[in-house]
């Protein structure tokens, strides 16, 4: 049974439709990414998976219907989202920042120091930065915080809005490096990413998504080189 | 006006502005977690006053028929919600929290009315059963509305502080009161007399404005508190509840009034109608610090004291004046530069 | 309902409230006579919360100043009434200006605090000014006279009070339909769009506090000369905060609300005063407020909108003739096809550290379709934002018709010819289309505040009313003007939104994101639109992310990434280009 199961989700702002009856899934253990172009619905998909806005449809998560739970809810069932601004409590210091991702933890002070060892391990650059503020840090840094924030609630499954918008090829690199070892602690991941080839090389199964609707799918090995992709970034639908 | 004079306008007016840090740092705290401007603070405070007075005369202070009411109407629009949601298993926990709690203390107080209590259970009585006014305030009033925008929150707190007025006068009469002093003994610095009064109320805003900075800095909680005021986005994905957080921030701010009450009944004559005024003239300090800065918050209130208390000197009749007049000035520069994150409405 | 039975309906009104002194008691005509004078001043209050989305707590302290001047003018001094109707109306209308000219640059609840402050400041000066009675207050003022008439009762002042409303109703209305009034009805929703349009906001803001302070001069002069007694009571926040209520829960965007809102608060008031001393006896006075605070705050609850609109669900909507043909407005010289219409030359602008355009240049040339395309962060958004004056450039220069127009703010840009829509459309919901659109053409008509009111600025009217039928028949929603903008799908508001570019005449459409959030039928009808637009002569710049859009439409593209020019040319050669596909596909992993 799928971890986390989006069934027939629409959503729409007013009057503009962003989302159009898609569904996917996205098993235990795996990285699932959602690519396409700007515009395509991708972070409206993720925003209404995660409560903060309302859709029709139906969204099952660990065998539970959370359709109608509010996003605080789902954030204590173990699914996060790290969204696309990131939403950083800015004048508060790294080491807060990754305090409050263990808000939702009942598992005593000893077991949330030991997780905030292993998000310093994974990101030794907020170590050296620990007491900084979180909106001196720079872009690169401020993912790394958002993630680590995230990973801090030790979520089971982490929505990711386009890690790599607004980062330099070298940084995008580092971070989808550290996407792809998260898989080994057991979070499952469904990863939204605009830059198709990045995301397809770090996730086992994707999906395409265009104008609001979900309009190929398949193994991330088959769709990289699938040259429909080419037609969805860039347009020249031969059947338009 | 001699340097004597001056010293002792200064000294009144630091320990007026003392009271003003308390209620301003309330107005702050509220809105930086709700975004509501809460007129009636400053009610709240006089409410206390008067029921610290009515407790020492060995009266039955109107408190007790306010909180009653209150309770009643919000345990009955959160019962009817659960109703409608079908959650009927939630109604005995909205019961006592809405109903039993916050009648405690005013059973309390009822049930030994007439009898003179000792001054620390008076004290404490007093500040437990004002607590509850502003998160019951809250449920009746603003959670239905908690999307709307500032401006409409404003509008309704504006009705809200007239409505507080009016129960004010229903359940405490018109008279004003005035309470023993908490302390008795007056010393002198570099020459000035201070009174032991107004050394108490600077100590209790420095304490007090220290309590919440340990609370906002060092707990958890508080983090939280302070996070949702930062974005609330990023709160509610880290999986802090806003409605909680409201509800914490009205009754942290609720501590902070009823202790201004309690300072001030000693030092001037509280009515049912004063809260507006000393609301009003912390409101400036809080603006001073932008509705959002605890410490810029406190040196803007103790200016306003400072300020209100050489214009009583040089202009009796117009001290209310000029000290409203400054708020003008005061929104123009926060308006530069604060960042108005808030889009404007369409009504 | 058609308009004779309109006119038959008011006729049968009129005539009823003009005869009133003649079959009403005597207290019936003083509750008639307070209805009057509140509906003056919840008057102001449509006009400047209802229409311009400006919310005052401090109306009562202006018809407090206008009631103690003539208070002072007439009793303490001894002249004339009018003279005091003329000392009340300079007097106010002078203070609500300095008052105007420093708080209105603050918009949402920090301009509804400085309403508090003022109006609070205000008040206490009216107790303690020498001279003015203190509390007590000023008593015995003399009734207005009318050509040796003696307006002392209430049957009599009656007439006075209820004929300056109705002239008072007729003028704002004259007002609210003319060209300032769209563009005070605009300004609610922010300045971008208002600005976009060559519109001053600022001074039609200030305009619209000082006609409210002015009705509620009007109202404090009548109440003054009615009550014959003027004293500091009636002039505080808790007063202010009652008209606002009467405003809003009457309907605050409606003339008629007002009325309504103050007829519904003053009965009411005189019920509750019959009702509670039954039910609470000696504690009615208190009850009073809160009862009334607690169902205004139900009010703003529950039912925002207020009576009137509530009402006029039920009636039919009156079929409404489409505009006569007038003569055209005069129109701007399109430059000859393909001369280089705007150059982006160098233009750089840094935030900080970090270099969101880099030193991209490009031509725009007169006739064509041009895209700006890149990836997200590609640094688009600030470019065009550069381009239609939001933001000033860090380095560089933009020409356009041979103009420098760098740094020029959004006013100037209007008014060099380039009209823009929005990515987030920017359209006055509740306004009509062609009153959308009309507000394009504010820049090429000038009829001021006065000649509305007077409406003596018919004929301009007609003319720019051609002009936006004209464009909403060119782009295809000519057949429904007095539909309500906000009932349109989002692909006919970014039509309507182009309309009402159009009608500004522009030589340069600047279109942002016009196809986000379109279906594909919308986006079709929307690229054929342009297509004929651009048949016409018209030059359009674009920003776009919608390939399949922009691929089939424009004449050339230029594309950006990290801020800065990728490349520049024709659709098939860019996207053919592979330094364009990489960009887009991203591949670094």
């Amino acid at each position: 049974m799928a971890l986390l199961s989006i069934q027939n989700v629409s959503v729409s702002y007013g009057k503009a439709e962003a989302v159009r009856n898609v569904s996917l899934e996205v098993d235990r253990g795996q990285i699932v990414t959602v690519i396409g172009p700007n515009g395509a619905g991708k972070t409206s998909l993720l925003t209404s998976a995660i409560g903060m806005i309302p859709a029709a449809g139906r969204v099952v998560f660990d065998g539970v219907d959370i359709t109608s739970l509010p996003t605080e809810d789902r954030i204590e069932m173990g699914f996060c989202l790290v969204p696309e601004r990131r939403e950083l409590f800015a004048d508060m210091s790294v080491y807060d920042n990754l305090l409050l991702g263990a808000y939702t933890r009942r598992d005593g002070s000893a077991a949330i120091k030991t997780s905030m060892e292993e998000v310093y391990g994974r990101f030794p650059r907020l170590r050296e930065r620990h007491t900084q503020k979180a909106g001196t840090l720079s872009g690169g840094e401020r993912q790394m915080l958002a993630l680590g924030r995230a990973l801090m609630a030790k979520p089971k499954l982490l929505m990711l809005d386009e890690p790599s918008l607004g980062l330099a090829p070298l940084i995008t690199k580092e971070i989808f490096r550290i996407i792809a070892s998260l898989h080994e602690t057991g979070v499952s991941i469904l990863l939204v990413e605009q830059n198709a080839r990045a995301a397809l090389e770090t996730a086992n199964f994707g999906y395409v998504m265009e104008t609001g609707e979900i309009v190929h799918s398949g193994s991330s090995a088959t769709l990289i080189d699938d040259p429909r992709l080419i037609a969805t970034y860039l347009g020249g639908h031969a059947n338009h | 006006m001699n340097a004597q004079i001056a010293a002792i306008l200064a000294i009144d007016g630091i320990a007026s502005g003392a009271i003003y840090v308390l209620i301003a740092i309330g107005f702050v705290l509220i809105f930086a977690v709700t975004r509501i401007i809460f007129v009636p603070f400053g009610d709240i405070a006089a409410f206390t006053a008067l029921t610290l007075a009515g407790l020492e005369n060995k009266q039955l202070p109107g408190t007790v028929g306010m909180v009653a009411v209150l309770a009643a109407m919000a345990a009955l629009m959160e019962i009817f919600s659960l109703w409608r949601k079908g959650a009927l298993d939630r109604i005995p926990r909205a019961l006592f929290f809405y109903l039993v709690l916050p009648l405690m203390p005013a059973a309390i107080i009822w049930l030994t009315a007439g009898t003179m209590l000792p001054t620390p259970l008076r004290l404490l009585l007093t500040v437990a059963v004002i607590l509850p006014i502003a998160p019951l305030l809250n449920r009746i009033v603003y959670q239905p509305i908690a999307d709307a925008t500032v401006l409409l929150l404003l509008i309704v707190s504006v009705a809200l502080h007239f409505a507080m007025s009016g129960l004010g006068l229903l359940f405490f009469g018109p008279e004003g009161v005035r309470t023993q002093s908490l302390v008795d003994f007056t010393t002198f610095i570099a020459g000035t007399p201070v009174s032991g009064q107004a050394m108490l109320i600077l100590g209790s805003a420095i304490f007090f404005s220290f309590l919440l900075y340990l609370f906002f800095n060092f707990t958890l909680y508080g983090k939280a508190l302070h996070a949702t005021a930062i974005n609330r986005t990023g709160a509610r994905l880290m999986g802090i509840r806003p409605q909680q957080a409201c509800t914490i921030a009205f009754l942290l701010s609720s501590v902070l009034a009823a202790v201004s009450g309690i300072l001030i009944a000693p030092v001037n004559t509280i009515f049912y109608d004063s809260g507006f005024l000393i609301g009003l003239k912390s409101f400036v300090g809080a603006i001073i610090g932008g509705m959002v800065s605890f410490p810029v918050t406190a040196v803007g209130s103790v200016f306003v004291g400072v300020l209100e208390g050489f214009a009583a000197f040089l202009s009796s009749p117009f001290k209310d004046v000029i000290v409203f007049s400054i708020l003008i000035p005061v929104l123009l520069w926060r308006s530069y530069t604060l960042v108005h994150a808030e889009e404007e409405d369409e009504e | 309902m058609n308009r004779q039975i309109t006119i038959a309906v008011g006729a049968v009104a009129l005539l009823a409230l003009f005869g009133a002194p003649l079959y009403l008691a005597p207290f019936s005509i003083t509750l008639l006579n307070y209805i009057g004078v509140y509906s003056l001043i919840a008057l102001g209050l449509v006009l400047l919360t209802g229409n311009a989305g400006m919310v005052s707590f401090g109306q009562a302290s202006f018809m407090g100043i206008a009631a103690y001047a003539t208070g002072w003018a007439s009793a303490v001094m001894g002249y004339s009434p009018w003279l005091g109707l003329i000392l009340a109306l300079v007097l106010t209308g002078l203070v609500a200006a300095v008052l105007g000219a420093v708080t209105l640059r603050l918009g949402g609840h920090f301009l509804s605090l400085s309403t508090i402050a003022w109006g609070l400041a205000l008040y206490f000066s009216f107790g303690n000014i020498p001279g003015l009675g203190a509390f007590d207050g000023i008593p015995s003022l003399p009734p207005i006279s009318i050509g040796g008439i003696a307006l002392a009762d209430s049957g009599q002042i009656f007439y006075l009070i209820w004929g300056a409303l109705l002239l008072s109703m007729l003028a704002i209305h004259n007002l609210l339909n003319s060209r300032v009034g769209r563009a005070l009805r605009a300004l609610r929703g922010g300045n971008a769009l208002v600005e976009s349009l060559g519109v001053n906001a600022l001074q039609i803001r200030l305009i619209t506090f000082v006609i409210a302070a002015l009705c509620a001069a009007l109202s404090g002069w009548l109440y003054a000369h009615m009550s014959r007694f003027v004293s500091p009571t009636p002039f505080d926040v808790t007063m202010s905060i009652i008209f606002l209520m009467m405003a809003m829960i009457g309907g605050s965007g409606y003339l008629l609300g007002a009325v309504v809102g103050a007829a519904i608060i003053i009965l009411l008031r005189n019920g509750i005063q019959d009702v509670l001393p039954m039910i609470a006896p000696g504690s009615s006075g208190q009850l009073e407020v809160v009862v009334f605070a607690s169902l205004f705050i139900l009010f703003l609850q529950r039912a925002r909108n207020g009576i009137v609109p509530f009402i006029a669900q039920w009636i039919p909507e009156p079929h409404r003739e489409r505009p006569p043909q007038a003569d055209a407005l005069p129109r701007q010289q399109q430059p000859a096809k393909d001369t280089a219409l705007m150059q982006v030359e160098a233009v750089t602008r840094r935030f900080g550290g970090l270099i969101a355009v880099n030193d991209v240049s490009f031509d725009v040339r007169a006739g064509e379709i041009l895209a700006l395309i890149g990836p997200n962060g590609a640094g688009k958004t600030t470019m065009f934002n550069v381009i239609t004056g939001a933001l000033q450039p860090s380095a560089g220069r933009i020409t356009f018709a041979g103009k420098d127009i760098t740094g020029a703010n959004a006013s100037k840009i209007a008014a060099a010819g380039i009209a823009r829509t929005f990515q987030h459309v920017k359209l006055r919901p509740k306004m009509t289309l062609i009153d959308n659109v009309l507000l394009g053409t504010y820049g090429r008509a000038s009829a001021g505040f006065i000649k509305s009111a007077l409406r003596l600025d018919r004929a301009e009217e007609a003319r720019a009313r051609h002009e936006a039928m004209k464009q909403l028949d060119r782009v295809g929603l000519g057949d429904r003007p007095y539909e309500l903008a906000g009932n349109l799908p989002l692909g006919n508001q970014r039509v309507l939104e182009i309309a009402r570019a159009l009608a500004a005449d522009p030589v340069l459409l600047v279109l942002d994101e016009p196809a986000a959030g379109l279906r594909r039928q919308e986006k079709l009808a929307l690229a054929e639109l342009l297509r004929t637009l651009r048949a016409e002569g018209l030059t359009i710049l674009l920003v776009e992310h919608d390939m399949e859009f922009v691929m089939g439409l424009v004449d050339r593209i230029v594309v950006m990434e990290f801020g800065c020019k990728l490349c520049e040319g024709d659709p098939a050669a860019v996207r053919a280009d592979t330094r364009v596909q990489e960009a887009y596909l991203g591949g670094v992993a």
